[in-house]
């Protein structure tokens, strides 16, 4: 059985018009589509990587699956349970269960805690343990992720490098011991040689300790090294799925074969493809009905506006794509 | 690319006052760019990249003291100019900058082409008419429709407003341009639109290019000689592929092991240990020393002179003999973290 | 074996008292205003002590006559009434009623003031409207006329006045920190928070109120001062407090004696008093702002 279940989830937000351009005007409500109809699942042990361009809606994803934010419609399955379906307890539960690690590590931490209290906040809230057992475990993350508590624990933010501060922030997500950690960009905002080690410690914690990871980024290097499976993400619809290697030397899609032609390589003796593809990202507001891609897609036909392939749920430990075009691209 | 350099510095140095003490932001840079090459800048935050190309520009704030050897453009010292001079003469007609975060760098209530016209007008002598076409021009250049000449920076998404400042930067076909970290921020595939239109630029105009930026990846792409940045120095500067091949500097062979390729799924990635130094106060050896596992202790208390390898590849460390043999250890995990 | 963190709360807060006196001290108006505080405070605290006579007692001077309207002297160093009561008494006994109103008026309006603005700020939507609509409300209302007529129905009593005093100076308070709360609630360690599964009312009170604490003693400071300009006011006009003397009770008894034009002692020392601790106020609240101000953040 699959840890957590994305069934149809869509989200969407009201762009507000004025009253008068309502009623006078007739304009109707818009709707930005950040997420559409999206099928993911998760397995125990695993990371899964979402990778897109701004816009595509895998930050919006993430907080859906944390729980700060609700669909619009479709469910969201946690062990076999659906979440809005939780009582007071369960939810809890799934609090502490379901953790996330942010992007920015300067805005990451309250300023006014030390970082003992900023990695003990979650099992306070929570009553998780008794406070002498908080802050045995307190210790205990501290050291796995590299901090000495001796010498950290009484530190302001202020105090802290950036790296630090991610660590941090990572050391108070997993003392909770939770079951999956949704990481939002967590390495974007740091240095090139301090990520590998933030990344190198959140594969090795992993292991450890059990947990599954969503990993999203817009980096596809990145994702190429952590991840187990990878997702692709167009404007709020996954597009392709598969083991990530697949993905990454054999992309389906047109838009997944694009991105990853696009993406630089540090070797000056690489060349790669001129990314087959038309115009500039569009807006998500009044999207067509089909696949959002079409404008900009070289394989388009009339079909693709009007309908959009999903991805089959049962199915997403294959290589998977959403375009009926393949036929198409592989010539 | 020729011999003859058509920008040199020698031994820059930049201080800026504070209220922690004196931080020396670059110390003893000494570089050339060559005419119609791109000459690129990698390094991390706080190298002094940034800082190094507003000294050259004089864009330093004020409690910034800038002090060199010598600067030379084109065979002229533009070190001891009036600022009067400086400003008429090599400011935006013979070196312009792209400037970090350039999408923000336009002017919101003003149309975007009235800001190039505007901008033409107060460096040359040309009409409103003339400078319009040559903003068309530009605009062509840059891959931007004419149309949007009349639009407002708020209409154009994050991509067309970083094309509108290279045009800019390259209204008054200037020698040399300055781009700052071009393309961090924009997504990947407008980033890839980017780049490649600034090759093609390349082919289509003569002007130089340096470019400066933390993405490894992009500077390996898109230049003909890299200089790696650590701690207010050069640590090591060659051709690309060079410095790809047979990199020397232990900084180089740590950031080469940290930074992920696409192409390369099995690499293992070390990261390097530590944190970038302090540069408040004096500084005495190597600003690596610290982080570097081949540091010995005379790194601690002499800062490394340059040493010429080959032409076009220098390298500021002690241990710059041993190099072949530096690669090798550098490629194991327990060099840097034991 | 846990390692020896210390997780004591107690040193932390000595810690951060002391961190305090730093920013108050650091500013040179910061300082002049501590040490005018704290001697106000001190003569407050040891008031019915340092009195040199009974405030109500008709005074003699040395010479055997009835002390009436006196200059400052060596007697009386402020001099006294034109029934001969020893003004420096009166002003000693009265230096203790108008700290004790101005500061827990002061510290309730900032009570309201703060928990309305973090309510209102962090819930939004209908909660945030109507309490906001209900402090435009109280914007409207003129404070002296209202202070006044509540006095006036309900008599001259302490509390009353405290009442009045504190229903009038919340409402800056309360703008300005919903404002801030505002802005914090959206910054990612609250959204942090949350992820973590903190409930909201501990979200207000532990994760956000503490980053608002320079903002808060910058209002504190503020509505002490406010509140004794306010007191003074109403019982220079007759509304103080009928058991007690203040400054203003003072000058009002100057008012109603007539006595005005001659007796400018009378006048000067507890003008004098009030411009002083309000201006050191207003300096120790200064301080405050460069704290409360959002500096560039250090990285």
């Amino acid at each position: 059985m699959a840890l957590l279940e994305l069934k149809n989830v869509s989200r969407h937000f009201e762009v507000k018009s004025g009253l008068i351009d309502r009623l006078i005007y007739g304009k109707p409500i818009r709707m930005i589509k950040a997420v559409q109809n999206v099928n993911l699942i998760v397995n125990e042990k695993e990371v899964l990587g979402i990778a897109g361009e701004s816009g595509c809606g895998k930050s919006t994803t993430c907080m859906m699956i944390s729980g700060l934010v609700k669909p619009s419609s479709g469910e969201i399955i946690y062990q076999g349970k659906r979440i809005d379906q939780f009582d007071s307890d369960e939810k809890r539960f799934y609090h502490s269960q379901v953790q996330m690690i942010f992007q920015d590590p300067y805005e990451t931490l309250n300023p006014r805690f030390r970082v003992i209290d900023t990695v003990a906040e979650g099992p306070r809230a929570l009553r998780l343990w008794p406070e002498d057992e908080i802050v045995s475990r307190v210790d205990d993350i501290l050291n796995a992720v590299g901090l000495p508590p001796l010498k950290y624990a009484e530190r302001y933010p202020h105090e802290l490098s950036g790296g630090e501060r991610q660590r941090v922030g990572i050391a108070s997500a997993l003392v909770m011991e939770p079951q999956m950690l949704i990481a939002d960009e967590p390495l974007s905002m740091l240095d090139v040689s301090i990520r590998a080690g933030i990344l190198v410690l959140l594969k090795k914690l992993a292991l450890e300790r059990n947990f599954s990871c969503i990993y999203v980024s817009h980096d596809l290097s990145i994702l190429g090294h952590i991840a187990d499976r990878l997702m692709i993400m167009y404007l709020g619809q996954a597009v392709e799925v598969g083991p990530t290697r697949d993905v990454i030397q054999n992309p389906k899609h047109p838009y997944t074969k694009a991105l990853i032609s696009a993406v630089p390589v540090p070797d000056p003796r690489s060349r790669r493809a001129v990314p087959n593809i038309i115009g500039d990202i569009s807006r998500p507001i009044d999207p067509p009905p089909g696949c959002r891609f079409t404008p900009r897609c070289p394989y388009s036909d009339d079909t693709c506006s009007q309908t959009f392939l999903k991805l089959d749920m049962n199915q997403h430990d294959k290589h998977l794509t959403a375009c009926h075009r393949q036929d198409a691209l592989d010539s | 690319m020729s011999s003859k350099p058509i920008l040199e510095v020698e031994k820059l140095n930049v201080r800026y006052q504070t209220q922690d003490g004196e931080i020396n932001a670059v110390a003893d840079v000494s570089f050339k760019v060559f005419s119609n090459e791109v000459f690129g800048i990698a390094g991390e935050s706080g190298c002094g990249k940034s800082t190094l190309i507003k000294a050259i520009m004089r864009l330093l704030p004020e409690n910034a003291k800038m002090d060199a050897h010598s600067i030379k453009y084109k065979d002229q010292e533009i070190d001891c100019m009036s600022e009067d001079i400086f400003r008429k003469e090599v400011l935006w007609t013979q070196i312009s900058l792209v400037p970090q975060s350039a999408m923000n760098s336009l002017n919101p209530v003003y149309k975007v082409g009235e800001q190039i016209v505007e901008a033409i007008q107060a460096h040359t002598s040309q009409g409103k008419k003339e400078a319009r076409e040559r903003v068309e021009e530009l605009f062509d250049v840059v891959g931007l429709q004419s149309e949007f000449m009349n639009s407002f920076p708020h209409e154009f998404s994050g991509g067309m407003r970083q094309r509108a400042m290279i045009a800019m930067a390259l209204a008054l076909d200037p020698g040399l341009i300055v781009m700052d970290e071009p393309t961090t921020g924009l997504d990947v595939l407008v980033q890839e639109r980017i780049l490649r239109r600034i090759r093609e630029i390349r082919k289509q105009i003569r002007s130089s290019i340096i470019l400066i930026t933390h993405d490894i990846a992009v500077i390996a792409e898109m230049s003909d000689r890299i200089a790696v940045m650590y701690g207010g120095r050069i640590m090591e500067q060659a051709k690309s592929l060079d410095l790809f091949e047979s990199p020397c500097h232990p900084y180089t062979l740590g950031l080469k092991n940290a930074f992920p390729s696409i192409k390369d799924l099995d690499q293992e990635l070390i990261s390097i240990p530590g944190s970038p130094p302090s540069l408040i106060g004096l500084q005495t050896g190597c600003p690596f020393e610290a982080r570097c596992p081949f540091s010995s202790d005379r790194c601690k208390k002499d800062i490394p002179e340059v040493v010429v390898k080959e032409k076009f590849h220098e390298v500021s460390c002690f241990r710059h003999t041993d190099a072949t043999e530096l690669r090798e250890h550098a490629k194991k995990l327990s060099t840097w973290h034991y | 074996m846990p390692n020896m963190i210390e997780v004591s709360r107690y040193k932390t807060f000595l810690k951060n008292l002391r961190k305090h006196y730093q920013i108050i001290h650091s500013n040179p108006f910061g300082r002049i205003g501590f040490w005018v505080i704290t001697i106000f405070l001190f003569v407050g605290i040891f008031a019915p002590w340092l009195a040199p006579h009974d405030p109500w007692e008709m005074q003699y001077d040395s010479a055997g006559n009835f002390a009436s309207l006196q200059m400052p002297s060596w007697e009386f160093p402020i001099g006294t009434t034109h029934l001969g009561y020893d003004l420096l008494s009166q002003l000693i006994l009265a230096t203790r009623t108008t700290l004790i109103i101005g500061t827990v008026s002061g510290f309730i309006s900032i009570l309201i003031g703060a928990n309305i603005g973090l309510i209102s700020g962090y819930y939004g939507g209908k909660v945030d409207e109507f309490l906001m609509r209900f402090t435009d409300i109280l914007y409207g209302m003129p404070f002296l006329p209202f202070v006044i007529v509540l006095i006036a129905l309900f008599g001259r009593k302490l509390e009353f006045v405290i009442l009045a005093i504190v229903l009038i100076i919340w409402r800056t308070s309360a703008r300005v920190i919903r404002a801030q709360t505002i802005a914090i609630k959206q910054r990612q360690f609250i959204v942090a928070a949350r992820a973590r599964g903190c409930s909201d009312l501990r979200i207000i009170y532990l994760h956000i109120l503490p980053n608002l604490l320079p903002l808060l003693l910058l209002y504190a400071s503020f509505n002490i001062a406010w509140s004794i300009i306010t007191e003074a006011s109403a019982s220079f006009l007759g509304f103080g407090d009928g058991e007690t003397i203040s400054w203003g009770g003072m000058l009002y008894e100057l008012w109603i004696s007539g006595k005005t034009r001659i007796a400018w002692w009378w006048f000067a020392a507890p003008s004098i008093c009030i411009v002083l601790l309000v201006t050191s106020l207003v300096f120790v609240s200064r301080a405050y702002e460069e704290e409360a101000n959002p500096r560039l953040r250090k990285r």
